[in-house]
């Protein structure tokens, strides 16, 4: 069982991508903290941003405290989103019971449809 | 009568050790055949609890975090307690409040998670006193994997 959290970042046609295995609590969220900051800096101007969590094992409150914050960022940068791909149904249940649905993300249920949903971009 | 079996775990008020505490909940619920989702659900709720007192408790100086896990017959109680600073009442506890104060959306979210995922809650906090924190998960399903 993975205590920790891997991060990595790539792109698929200039959207960033922030890939995420392990587990995400009070001791790992500062990695996923790091990795938005990085991605705001390198992506300014991005409308999307897309958290693939198919590899997450466990996501509390420090975990989405993050990426609500990350979604009030892009929104205020850019009016853009975060889409959240490939969550367990114990994950989706979480965002259910944050009441959180109704801001700056979207859950999709794999990368190709959230793709196809995102207006590309450049 | 059945006696109920006692569990105690104390861990350092460090981020560190909160996936021990995690780990601990999710061995015993399994022992106790809770389904997946509430095994889910009550590593949630202590690690909710642990997080908590791991950011609020002690601020920069280092405490204790006590876990009793209480096995009873058609539930599990964990009790999570600090003997640190407490805190107000004042602090959000739906997710919406939770958001107009960012500093608080750990805490805000981490209540609403204990209360929508456990079958009761029960959460007291005294100012230079400590929290107290009560969680019980009803057995009401089993499942018969192991």
């Amino acid at each position: 069982m993975v205590l920790d959290l891997n991060v990595s970042i790539r792109d698929r046609s200039n959207i960033p991508i922030i890939d995420l295995e392990g587990e995400i609590d009070v001791y790992t969220y500062p990695k996923l903290s790091d990795s938005l900051k990085l991605i705001f800096e390198k992506y300014p101007d991005t409308k999307d941003l897309i958290i693939n969590l198919g590899n997450v094992r466990y996501i509390d409150s420090t975990g989405l405290g993050v990426i609500a914050n990350g979604a009030n960022q892009i929104a205020r940068l850019s009016s853009g989103v975060i889409s959240i791909i490939n969550a367990t149904p114990q994950i989706r249940k979480i965002f259910d019971v944050s009441g959180l649905m109704s801001t700056n993300f979207a859950l999709y249920d794999n990368e190709d449809t959230a793709m196809s949903r995102i207006q590309p971009q450049g | 009568m059945t006696q109920s079996i006692q569990i105690t775990l104390t861990i350092p008020s460090l981020s560190d050790y909160v996936g021990v505490a995690r780990l601990t909940a999710s061995g015993i619920a399994s022992r106790m055949k809770f389904t997946h989702e509430d095994i889910e659900d009550i590593k949630i709720a202590v690690s909710e609890a642990c997080t908590n007192a791991v950011q609020y408790a002690y601020g920069d100086s280092l405490g204790d975090i006590t876990l009793v896990f209480t096995i009873l017959e058609s539930a599990l109680e964990v009790r999570v307690k600090d003997q640190g600073k407490g805190f107000e009442s004042s602090v959000p506890i739906d997710s919406q409040a939770a958001l107009n104060d960012p500093d608080k959306i750990g805490l805000g979210l981490g209540i609403v998670f204990m209360r929508s995922l456990m079958d009761h809650v029960e959460y007291i906090s005294t100012p230079e006193s400590g929290t107290n924190v009560l969680l019980v998960k009803n057995l009401t399903s089993r499942t018969d994997i192991n």
